[in-house]
Parts: C-alpha cells; structure tokens; sequence
C-alpha cells in the first residue's frame, strides 16, 4: 500500500448525499480480476451519456459536460468533496479501487457508510469525517467552477486552506497504518502465537464449531 | 453482568485487544466470484498460506447465468471470473459448490441451507448481505476484498466493537405483512444510514413469529439501515431450522451444541445503545418509490412532495423523482410496472415461492408487464419448489422459471432492465441502475410483487 503523509490538490464538488457503491462504479466493470484500471470507470453512469462496457476505450465514450469529474477546472484533483453517507451500498473494494485509480487519495464528508469507510484505508485512501458547517463551506467555495485547493495533513491532522487550518479526528491505528504504508495482515501475523493458543481453547469449547 | 447477544458472541470470539480495536477469531468464510480473485493474489504474492481451509466454502453466484446453463457462461468476463473461483479453490484445496452442483445458489441462501450457518459463529463473507446469517444469532459481517484476504491468512479480522441497537417491533403483524413490509417500514423508520455503527438486534412478538427464512430477509435488509450486522436471539425456530442440515453437528455433537446455542439470547436487563419501538400492528404492505431503500411507503401512500422536505433530503427526493420518473403526490398504485423479479438473497427461498405461488395461482400475468420471472436462490430451493409444483403455477401464469443466482438483483449477468422500466423487485437495492442503466426499481415483498404481475400495478394484498 502508498503511504500517505500529505496531499494537496484540487477539490472535486460531488453534490450528491448517498452515493452508493454502484454509482461510484457500476456492475459492468467489476468483473476485472485486478485491482487497477477502474479510474476510467469511476462515476461510469453519470460521467458518460452512454451505456459503458468494461475494454471500450475511453476515446468512444460521450462525455456528460455537465458531470464535475469532466469540468477542465477539476482536472487532475485529488480531493473528493461529498455529503452525507458516501460510499453506501456493497462492500466491494472495487468502490475505493476505482477512486484510488482515478487519483484520488482523500474524501471529505460529513458521513461516510462503515464499511467503505474501513475500506479506504486499507487502500490509501484517507476518508476526512467533517461537520456540516465545514461540508458547506467548502462546497461555497468550490461550486460553479471555483476551484478550491486544500492541503491535508495526516500527522498533524489538519485541513488546511491557505487562510484556515481545520483539525480533523481520525483513529490513531488507522492513521499509523497510512502513514507508515502498512500491510494489516503482516502485522496480524505477528500474533499467530496467540491465534494459535486461541484456536486450541475455542476447539475444545466448541467443537462443533470447528469440525468439518 | 447482563450481555446483549452481540456481546456474547463478540467476546467469545477475542482473540487480543489491541490499541483500541480487537482481533477477533473468524469460524465461516464463505466466498464467492466477484470479491476473492484480488484477495487469493494477495495471497500468492506474498507467499503466505490460508490459516483454515476447512472454515471456507466457495460458490460462484452473481455472473452465473440463469437461462441454459448447460451452455456454459457466454459473457467471456464473467466466464473468467467464474473460471479463476475455480482454480483457486483446487490450488488451495476448498469446498466449492460449483456452477452446475445441485447445492450451487446466492451464497447467502446455501450457507443457511447446508448447515454452514451455525448459532454463535462469527461469518465473513465479501459481501455487505453477510448480514442474512445473524438470523441464526450469529456474528456475520460484510467484509472488503482486503479483509477476504486477511481472514484468509490468519483466520482474523480487526474490529471495532460495534453499538447494540435494539429494533422491538412489538405486536403482531397483519396477515399477509412479511418480513420484507418490516424491513422496509423499519428502514423507512430509521433511515438508510440510521444504524450506522450499530449492531441490530430485532426482538418483540412480530419477530419471534417469523420463520427462519423471514428472519433471513429482515436480516438481510440491516445492512440497507446502515447496520454492519443484524441478528435475532435463538429459539426453538432456530434449532428446528437446523436439525439435520447436512453440515450441521450431528448426533451427540448436535445435543452440546444445542444446549450452548440455547444461552444465545440477550440476558434480561441487557442495556443496548440504543432501542427504537416499532408497532407490528400498523405496519402495511410497502413499496419504494425512490432510489435508496428509505424511500418507501405504504402500498396505499402517496410520493412524497420533495418541497416540504428540508435541506439535502430535499434535494434527493427530486434527483430520486426525476429519476424514477414519478411525480409528487402521485399515488403508490398509479406506478407504471414493465417488469416483475421474484428472487435475490433478500426472497428466493421456499417460502418465498410457496407465498407469492399462491398469489399467482390460477392466474395470469397482466398484459401490460413484458417480463415477469422466478429466480429460486439455490439449486436445492428450486428442486423442492418443482416438487411442489410451484413451477407449474408460475409458468401457467406467464411467469418465467430460472437457474438460481444473483440474475436482475445486480444485473451483473444478461438479467437486467432497460432504461426507463420500473420494475418490481423482491431484491434488497433500488439505487440508480441497479438492475440495469437506467432502470427503475420498486422493492416489494415476493406477494406484492406477484400481485404486481397479476394485476400490472401495486396492489394491496390484503384485500385481494
Ligand atoms: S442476490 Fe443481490 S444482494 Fe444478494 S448476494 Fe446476490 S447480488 Fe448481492
């Protein structure tokens, strides 16, 4: 996994409360058995005006304009403004893939669904949990191609807009985890031991349970 | 000291606290096509091996298609995907029920089915509707692709422990109000993300009358209130449900098993985070009009004017009516219907079919629908309904009778709407192209949305 320290950009608008999984990245393309090349189709139903199949080049689709993601201000951001419950729906990491993909590396919204949320960081993205005055300013300021641009701060936990800074909350392991780049299954295995003395007790407690 | 059932099995299942979160030990894993190929690369590039074959069983579900399977997949992609569960189960050894195994279906349907579901377990699947199996007052959790791979090389998980909500719905229902009326009425009560951090548990009168297999739609159905498990304590329903289920402990085995399961209940004074009443008795047939779960109303409502909502919800009432094409006040039953789906983890079981089956009885689907179909969740549900003669009923009617798996719930394989078409759903999902780009789905009970077919618009089935 790419550590995050810092990452200063450009924010993404995406005025829409519960986005849900499929229209982060529709059905059709989840049929990859990699965990790249799904930026294209992130956002697939409301980016194009027309029905997306996974291996069509990017060149034949018909671009939505209208879409924040094909605005040329927002060209190349790498934050993703949002409102509440984003990422709802499935638990598919093929949600957070695609984000990643496309260059995204952080979320801000006032709420996020649990288990995306889980999901982002074991992929490097940071998702931001911010009030609801704060979602509105931001969104003030980067509506109808304003272009605002933020710097975060994983260690020192700030939000910074060149005036203001803004500290952000977030679960230290988690934070540990991204800053470090860490894999969680590594560090997992550092208590096989203790899995292991587990497994032995549980099996004579429960032997149903692990009797195939 | 009183504990809730999710503290009982949550502690049972500590393996070390860590800072401020738990590893706890997994006993099922089940997996399917879709989220495990990145999770076993993961586990070839780095060497590492899988800690306990014998807790995973696999099956390809939601690419499988529904019509001539003998034919084999058509679609290439999915075909791999298919293809690449089979190889990973022979190189690593797993129990795979494959496409064409009699025991194949959603994998949420055959776990329950096979006796894999057990009381008390801790169940990881790569897929949010993992929540179906708390039913049996287990532990069962949707997880990421991430965490398939990390239960597969350490048998763990890393977790927060979760608040208890308690949803009461106390009462009886009304006759022909099922499990999917009440989880919709409690979604449209508390909001899709209104168990967000939670636990469920479901208690009260309405809930310990249901059958195993509407315990497994209201569980099912938690994760669209935001919840990350739903469950419901252990009663004699549960252990009937089991007995003899052929991966179920057997013989003496199964009397200690019984016996354990039987402490699977909420102590008396459990103290839950949270607690939200719901009365059985007003519940009414419902239907969703909207593109997100909680937009749902009686049978007999009306679509709800976005101008006297407030703030954001205002403004996703109108993206959801613009694109429902439905217009404010207008009234649940004026909904124009093009298709009807029977099926999905939430409603393909036996009962399911057995009660929309007698809707359909001696009847004909409306002309006005172009597509009515029946997708039973295992090979096993659909064998036993074609004893029945639950097929026959269907397809007189003018219902189409199909292979088991996910088919239109996500439109993944050749199932899907078109563009514009509304569509009555006993699925678990209404979001924006869901069952195909642009397609419109309402979610139903499996009667309502038979009743849909006979009559080619919501009706009320408690007057038919
Ligand atoms: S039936 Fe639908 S909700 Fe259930 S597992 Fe399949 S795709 Fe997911």
């Amino acid at each position: 996994m790419e550590k995050y320290t810092k990452n200063s950009g450009i924010v993404i608008p995406l005025d829409r409360a519960n986005v849900d999984t499929d229209a982060i990245i529709p059905k059709q393309f989840l049929k990859s058995v990699k965990k790249t090349g799904f930026g294209k189709n992130l956002f697939d139903e409301w980016r194009y005006l027309d029905h997306g199949e996974p291996d069509q080049a990017e060149s034949s689709r018909q671009i939505n304009p209208d879409f924040v993601l094909n605005q040329s201000c927002y060209k190349d951001a790498t934050i993703l403004l949002t409102r509440e419950n984003f990422g709802c729906g499935s638990s598919r990491e093929h949600a957070p893939w695609a984000i990643l993909d496309y260059g995204i590396r952080t979320i801000l919204a006032p709420s996020f669904a649990d288990i995306f949320y889980g999901n982002c960081f074991k992929n490097g993205i940071l998702p931001i949990l911010i009030s609801d005055e704060l979602t509105q300013i931001f969104f003030d300021k980067s509506q109808n191609k304003k272009v605002l641009r933020l710097e975060i701060d994983l260690e020192n936990q700030k939000i910074i807009d060149g005036i203001n800074e803004y500290h952000f909350e977030i679960d230290e392991f988690k934070k540990h985890c991204l800053l470090e780049g860490l894999d969680d299954i590594g560090m997992t295995l550092q208590n096989a031991k203790d899995i292991e003395l587990f497994e032995t007790n549980y099996k004579q407690k429960f032997p149903w349970l692990t009797k195939e | 000291m009183a504990l809730t059932l999710y503290e009982k099995i949550f502690n049972r299942h500590v393996v070390k606290k860590l800072d401020d979160s738990y590893l706890i030990y997994i006993d099922r894993h089940l997996i399917h096509e879709v989220t495990s190929p990145q999770a076993f690369d993961g586990i070839r590039l780095n060497n590492r091996k899988i800690w306990r074959t014998d807790s995973i069983v696999a099956v390809p579900d939601h690419n499988v298609p529904t019509l001539d399977r003998k034919k084999g997949i058509q679609d290439p992609i999915s075909k791999i995907q298919v293809d690449t569960l089979d190889s990973n189960c022979a190189e690593f050894g797993l129990n795979q029920f494959k496409m064409n195994d009699i025991r194949q279906g959603i994998v949420h349907v055959i776990g329950p089915e096979q006796g894999l579901t057990l009381p008390g377990m801790t169940i990881v699947c790569g897929d949010s509707h993992t929540s179906t199996h708390g039913a049996f007052g287990a532990l069962a959790m949707g997880i990421g692709t991430s965490e398939v791979e990390h239960v597969l090389a350490t048998q763990c998980l890393i977790v927060k422990k979760l608040k208890t909500l308690q949803i009461n719905v106390y009462g009886k229902t009304q006759n022909y109000i099922t499990a999917k009326d009440i989880a919709l009425a409690v979604i449209g009560h508390i909001g899709t993300a209104g168990g967000t951090g939670f636990a469920i548990e479901f208690t009260g009168e309405a809930i310990t009358d249901l059958s195993m297999e509407g315990r497994m739609t209201l569980c099912n159905m938690a994760i669209e209130a935001g919840a990350r498990a739903g469950m419901i304590a252990v009663d004699d329903t549960t252990i009937g449900y089991l007995e003899d289920r052929p991966y179920a402990p057997q013989g003496k085995m199964w009397e200690a098993a019984v016996s354990d399961w039987r402490l699977l209940v909420s102590d008396k004074g459990a103290i839950f985070d949270k607690v939200v009443n719901i009365d059985a008795t007003m519940i009414e047939p419902q239907v969703t009009w909207g593109t997100s779960p909680e937009m749902v109303s009686s049978v007999l409502g009306f679509i709800p004017d976005p101008e006297s909502q407030l703030g954001s919800k205002k403004t996703g009432y109108k993206q959801a009516l613009e694109y429902m094409n439905l217009k404010p006040k207008m009234s649940i039953s004026d909904i124009p219907i093009d298709r009807v789906f029977i099926g999905s983890c939430t409603n393909s079981r036996i009962e399911d079919l057995r009660n929309a089956a007698k809707i359909v009885q001696s009847k004909k689907v409306s002309k006005s629908i172009k597509q009515a179909m029946v997708v039973p969740g295992s090979g096993l549900v659909k064998m036993q309904a074609e004893k029945e003669g639950l097929d026959q009923i269907f397809i007189e009617a003018g219902f189409e009778w199909r292979e088991p798996g996910c088919s239109m719930c996500l439109a993944m394989n050749a199932d899907r709407l078109e563009a514009g078409e509304h569509c009555a759903s006993t699925s678990n999902r209404n979001f924006e192209g869901r069952q195909g780009q642009g397609g419109r789905t309402h979610l139903v009970s499996p009667e309502m949305a038979a009743a849909a077919a006979i009559y080619g618009k919501f009706v009320d089935i408690r007057n038919l």
